[in-house]
């Protein structure tokens, strides 16, 4: 041990001096170790940063998103007043939901006329370009939400109507009649009150106090006609 | 380079737009860079004098475009149409009322309201009323190409007949400008809303001729006083005034009788036609039918299908 204490690095520097005479009996043991990793503990990742989701299988990704999309999705079947909707915005919620409505409301081609494609585009275009106009508006009348923001917060709120829709379905799988007609007309205004209800409770705070009227009324409009759209469907 | 200076008003259209344009300016730079070291290099002696002039040149294409995608930035900022959009639900109650109530004082020119929220909610209530007019039951509909048909028809009248008055009122040297003219019209139509959300439920065609004229024309009296206390000359007055009235009263009229043909055809071109369109027209009710029957026949079918779960029950 004390062989290794005086030179550790440099076994050839013992000089044959008189002075450092003893030093020539030095030699160093090869077993003791110089060399080796630095290593750290790791603190475990609560926070990973943007680039290594990358690494992540998809999976993992699919499942995350898909799980903050049912977190909204609860959010607007018990609307309370909070900011999930408005913090961490997403598009993927409102192009389901549009999506299954568009597909819901395709009618199957019976004799070959061209049912299909029109529908389903005009439905896409009408959701996409009403929600772009009601946040334009909501925007000119001095409300601080962002565009995409209020997209999101439209689209999500969809969800009580796109709910009609599959009851609608189902009903109209039984006989056609007035009772028919009035459970659907039941189910959907329902629906309808219940979506601008979610949708005021989110939207309602961006808005100066005075004019939330101003900004609910084109709301109003919107799931008035895509009630009216599911409420008129008939499969054929 | 000069980079364009916007101050930030937190919208996320204009950041995104910034950014491009800041980007497309760099690409440009970068590319006239290029192109004024290439052409350096090879022309040589000749080149210099050609360097130089093509560097003014350059210099002067970079300003104009500069200021092209200035004004072009400008103009397509959404917050331009801000301060039209400036009202209180207050207001916007108090002048849908004042549209029905004409004012007699035409020697003083009369005070429009230059917004654009009351009219374009009206377009888009007046493009939901027609579509609920529809019949609710057994027809099959084909709510796209109906949706359409009610944007374009709405839509294309507030700003084809706006544009075509303000066309008139220039050459007839009245003052109005065309937001107010937009203004003035789109108010003009919560009189047609009225008219089409009762008669599209009860379908009595003596009720649509008496509304017709009492509450259609109540709405184009008001504008064409409007109208008359901006313009000067009896002749011009007679042109501007006749026009917009004829213009207004004929699509209430249109929206009420014709739109359902125009309905109907799309539902035949689509079905085929086998069924007579005569038979889906608003029928005019009988005279000769004895008042117990006259309800059930008079409403439409979404509420004869209320009453009929009611009388179940």
């Amino acid at each position: 041990m004390a062989e290794a204490a005086e030179s550790p690095g440099d076994p050839g520097t013992a000089s044959p001096r008189p002075l450092f005479a003893g030093l020539s009996d030095i030699s160093i043991s090869q077993d003791i170790p110089i060399e080796g990793e630095i290593t750290i503990p790791v603190r475990s990742r609560i926070r990973e940063s943007d680039s290594s989701t990358l690494n992540e299988s998809v999976r993992n990704t699919i499942m995350r998103d898909l799980k903050a999309v049912g977190k909204k999705f609860m959010h607007v079947l018990y609307p309370r007043k909070s900011n999930t909707l408005l913090r961490d915005w997403d598009l993927w919620g409102p192009l389901i939901l549009c999506v299954t409505l568009a597909l819901m409301l395709q009618r199957g081609s019976v004799d070959g006329e061209k049912d299909g494609g029109p529908q389903f585009a005009e439905v896409f275009v009408i959701v996409w370009f009403g929600a772009v106009t009601i946040t334009l508006n909501s925007k000119l009348l001095g409300g601080n939400i962002s565009f995409f923001q209020s997209l999101c917060v439209l689209g999500y709120c969809i969800l009580p109507l796109t709910v009609a829709m599959l009851v609608c379905r189902l009903v109209l799988l039984a006989e056609p009649g007035p009772v028919n007609f009035m459970v659907r007309l039941f189910v959907v205004i329902v629906m309808f009150v219940w979506s601008i209800v979610a949708s005021t409770a989110f939207l309602a705070d961006s808005q100066p106090p005075n004019r939330k009227a101003l900004a609910v009324y084109p709301v109003f409009l919107f799931y008035f006609v895509i009630s009216w759209m599911i409420l008129t469907f008939t499969p054929q | 380079m000069g980079r364009v200076r916007r101050k930030h008003s937190g919208s996320s259209f204009e950041d995104m737009g910034e950014l491009h344009q800041r980007l497309r300016e760099e690409e440009v730079d970068a590319d006239a860079a290029a192109v004024e070291d290439d052409d350096g290099e090879f022309l040589g002696m000749k080149g210099f004098k050609g360097q130089l002039s093509r560097q003014v040149a350059d210099q002067m294409w970079q300003a104009g475009k500069r200021q092209a995608s200035r004004a072009f930035s400008l103009y397509a900022n959404i917050d331009i149409l801000r301060p039209y959009f400036d009202v209180e639900p207050a207001q916007v109650r108090s002048r849908l009322l004042e549209s029905m109530i004409p004012i007699k004082m035409v020697n003083f020119p009369q005070k429009i309201a230059g917004e654009l929220y009351g009219p374009l909610m009206l377009v888009f209530t007046l493009v939901a009323i027609l579509l609920h007019g529809m019949k609710t039951s057994d027809t099959i509909i084909r709510e796209g190409t109906l949706m359409g048909t009610a944007i374009g028809t709405c839509f294309g009248y507030w700003l084809g007949v706006s544009s075509f008055i303000y066309f008139l009122a220039y050459l007839c040297n009245a003052q109005i400008t065309m937001l107010q003219m937009l203004a003035l019209l789109g108010y003009g139509l919560f009189g047609h809303c009225i008219v089409l959300f009762i008669t599209y439920n009860i379908h009595l065609h003596a009720l649509f001729y008496l509304f017709w004229l009492l509450v259609g024309g109540l709405s184009t009296l008001r504008m064409v006083a409007v109208l008359v206390s901006r313009t000067v000359g009896p002749t011009q007055r007679l042109l501007l005034c006749g026009t917009l009235a004829a213009l207004h009263m004929l699509f209430l009229l249109y929206l009420h009788f014709a739109y359902h043909k125009v309905v109907e055809g799309i539902l035949d071109t689509l079905e085929g036609p086998n069924i007579p369109p005569m038979q889906r027209v608003p029928r005019d009710v009988p005279a000769a039918i004895p008042a117990a029957r006259l309800p059930t026949t008079v409403l439409n079918a979404t509420a004869k299908a209320v009453a009929v779960t009611l009388q179940s029950h």
